[in-house]
């Protein structure tokens, strides 16, 4: 093995049309960033979980900024954006529209990025009081009273859910939306995931509560597999009836506090999930 | 492979360091000097180093987490019990088993549970897997480039596709454990619950995985000698070094807390002797001894110092032949002790699963009752303490959490001190690549310490 050659020496250092030539270089590969706000990188890992087409993938693809995993950079405008996390400051606000400016596409990637993500529990407190109850000093401390997600401020071309998103949906959005297709990926809900996998229904058969009805489908319906009732973690599915399922818990036995937390967790801030839980508040 | 010692020259290293903001390098040595790096690449999360140097003398050093706080122990309360462990997992992405487990040890010390030895096992297996993915990402895919020059672990594969291919592959291996024991994924796994599991894995699924454990030993030998042939800076630090200890075996899942300056407590007393404060240039708590409020390290050189004997024969010996000794004090050979962990968890693993016999139950269901209860492990970059104050419905009354990234922070400060004095001689742009060097010695977790870290320097 021999030490690099000087070849990355052009790494543009300054932001922005420093060196124009470099935006334009005869276009060969897509060029795709990996931006992260309010997360916790999960979501772009699986990127880096993709042991075994990880090789292949960027064969095909520029990877023209991705803190994560590389120090390298390269200039704007990019083909895809990948965006995880969601926002809760002012500054990332900022940085999120520049972003968007930059990029052809912009895909969320995960529950913080397409409904605010478990920090999203926020949007239901008082935030200074949150600021007292973890930090010494709350003056130190820069935070928006909200955590959103990136469509509530920019346009987002895809959506992937999760948390964290399915590794498998990635491949396919990155290679559907670079082929110029739609990535084939359903809306409908965990309960259609579990007739086609043939696992039986925990709610009919064993009376474990389950938000499954009311869940995207996309994670390999992995909880009912496993006995565990579905948390939810995929966010709401297209025709999600919340309230219907709400019921349904209550009768299993689910205390209204326990109904509203069930729908307040990964995917709090999301329409539908919100909806309910408010409901129950 | 020797070759792969070749250190990066001053000009490379230079050449590589990519500021977002073009610093003011090379300029006379009187005057004020400011070196900028606003994002540190290839550590999870957002930090930041700022350095102020006088006539040669380093007048301030501060190292920053600028990750926008999330607020974690805020919104647990009010949570139930069951629900807090998936919760504290979403603070880190690379290490989520540090924050399941914590906070379900922590669970059933309040309630009282006392789990079964196959699910402890289990417990340990999966915690092997975090290890491995953890430790192969952090050495292989984030810090080896380091010592070659490189920007990423890309570039290596360009030149070296087949050390790449292994890394991946072994990563994949820890990844691999973490799904076949955690329900079908690695990050945020959903098979894991307060007293157990939901379902537990079958024999044949586990022992389907101990051909390429077998492989993974060797594969984590041959990776760990090719990186003791790097060159490592010239620097080594009385660290106060802080692990967990278990009486039978290199402490994973549990054990007592004890330091190489005689602390030796029960996890319940950690927060007595330890501390986490607030400052103002980074979100992120700092952990510190109390008394004294001097830093401490935790982490993998600190459990190898503290817990050498407890190493399988075959990863001491691996450490041997990379000419580590019982005691390692250069904090950039953390990429060698990484990799000697990594052969024991190796060998663990296949060590467990042998012995795996599948068990009747699953979990161990218990009371809740108001109470308090404690909870630690060693997750990849060091202890991860938890803790929990709960009502009689087992909802979260207080949470306090301690990251290892928090508790390392200033550490890695006092660390970046010694590097920077020692490096002076060095332009802007080499002096900044050996600070960030420096910083991926931990991998600081950052997102993990859920509170904010950029790197600036200043010469006067
Ligand atoms: S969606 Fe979940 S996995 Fe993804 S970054 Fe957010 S918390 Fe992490
Ligand atoms: S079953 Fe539900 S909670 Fe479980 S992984 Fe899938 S979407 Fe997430």
């Amino acid at each position: 093995m021999t030490a690099p050659s000087a070849k990355k020496k052009a790494a543009p250092a300054a932001p922005k049309a420093k060196t124009p030539a470099a935006a334009k270089p005869h276009r060969a590969k897509p060029k795709v960033a990996v931006w992260k706000f309010a997360s916790c990188d999960g979501c772009q890992l699986s990127l880096l979980a993709c042991e075994d087409e990880l090789l292949d993938v960027v064969g095909e693809i520029e990877i023209a900024y991705f803190l994560e995993a590389t120090t390298a950079k390269i200039d704007g405008p990019y083909d895809i954006s990948l965006v995880e996390g969601s926002i809760t400051t002012e500054h990332d606000l900022h940085r999120l529209r520049k972003i968007r400016q930059e990029s052809k596409m912009l895909i969320t990637i995960g529950a913080c990025a397409t409904s605010g993500g478990i920090q999203a529990l926020k949007n239901f407190a008082k935030v200074d009081d949150y600021i007292r109850a973890v930090y010494d000093h709350p003056e130190f401390i820069d935070t928006l009273p909200t955590s959103t997600p990136i469509k509530d401020h920019v346009p987002v071309d895809f959506e992937l859910r999760g948390c964290p998103i399915n590794k498998a949906e990635l491949l396919e959005a990155i290679s559907a939306l670079l082929n110029k297709r739609t990535p084939n990926i359903v809306h409908t809900s965990q309960c259609i995931e579990c007739k086609k996998k043939g696992t039986v229904c925990l709610m009919v058969a064993k009376g474990v509560p389950c938000l499954g009805p009311a869940t995207h489908a996309g994670c390999g319906n992995l909880c009912p597999s496993t006995n565990r009732g579905c948390f939810g973690c995929f966010g709401p599915s297209e025709a999600a009836n919340g309230p219907a399922l709400a019921k349904q818990l209550e009768k299993l036995g689910m205390t209204k506090r326990e109904v509203r937390d069930f729908f307040r967790s990964y995917n709090s801030n999301a329409a539908e999930f919100r909806k309910t839980s408010e409901a129950y508040d | 492979m020797a070759t792969a010692a070749k250190t990066p020259t001053k000009a490379k290293a230079a050449a590589k360091a990519a500021p977002s903001k073009p610093s003011k390098a090379k300029k006379p040595e009187t005057g004020t000097r400011t070196i900028q790096v606003d994002e540190l690449s290839r550590v999870e999360g957002e930090g930041a180093l700022f350095v102020r140097v006088k006539d040669g003398v380093i007048k301030d050093c501060k190292f920053k987490i600028v990750e926008p706080p999330r607020f974690f122990e805020a919104f647990l309360k009010g949570r139930s019990y069951l629900e807090v462990p998936d919760i504290t997992a979403r603070i880190c992405g690379i290490c989520p088993m540090a924050y399941l487990m914590g906070a379900q040890q922590a669970m059933e010390d309040a309630l009282g549970i006392t789990i079964t030895q196959p699910i402890r096992d289990l417990r340990r297996i999966m915690y092997c897997g975090e290890w491995i993915e953890s430790h192969v990402l952090h050495a292989a895919m984030l810090h080896a480039p380091d010592f070659l020059g490189l920007d990423d672990a890309l570039q290596l594969a360009a030149t070296n596709k087949a050390v790449v291919e292994k890394a991946l592959r072994l990563k994949k291996l820890g990844n691999d454990l973490l799904e076949v024991v955690g329900g079908g994924r690695a990050i945020h796994p959903i098979n894991t619950r307060v007293g157990g599991f939901y379902k537990v894995p079958t024999k044949k699924a586990l022992r389907g995985m101990m051909d390429e454990l077998k492989w993974g030993i060797e594969a984590s030998i041959d990776l760990a000698k090719l990186f003791g042939t790097f060159t490592f800076p010239d620097f080594e630090y009385d660290y106060h070094c802080v692990a967990l200890h278990h009486p039978d075996e290199y402490a994973i899942v549990e054990g007592d807390v004890i330091s190489n300056r005689g602390i030796h407590i029960p996890v319940r007393e950690f927060h007595e002797v330890f501390q986490e404060s607030h400052v103002a240039h980074s979100t992120a708590l700092r952990g510190s001894s109390r008394g004294d409020n001097e830093p401490y390290l935790a982490g993998p050189n600190a459990r190898y110092n503290l817990n050498y004997k407890q190493l399988s024969k075959l990863a001491k010996q691996t450490a041997k032949e990379i000419g580590l000794g019982e005691i390692v004090n250069n904090p950039f050979k953390s990429i060698l002790v990484r990799m000697v962990e990594t052969v024991y968890a190796c060998e663990e693993a296949l060590r467990l699963i042998k012995a795996y016999e599948e068990p009747d139950v699953a979990y161990v269901e218990g009371r809740p009752r108001a109470s308090e209860g404690f909870g630690m492990t060693e997750a990849p970059r060091g202890v991860c303490y938890h803790s929990y104050k709960l009502d009689s419905e087992g909802r979260v009354l207080k949470a306090v959490i301690s990251s290892p990234t928090a508790q390392n922070q200033p550490q890695i400060e006092r660390d970046l001190h010694g590097v920077v004095e020692r490096s002076l001689d060095l332009d802007d742009e080499a002096l900044k690549q050996r600070c960030e060097l420096t910083i991926r010695n931990y991998d600081p977790c950052i997102s993990c310490s859920a509170h904010f870290l950029t790197l600036t320097m200043v010469r006067e």
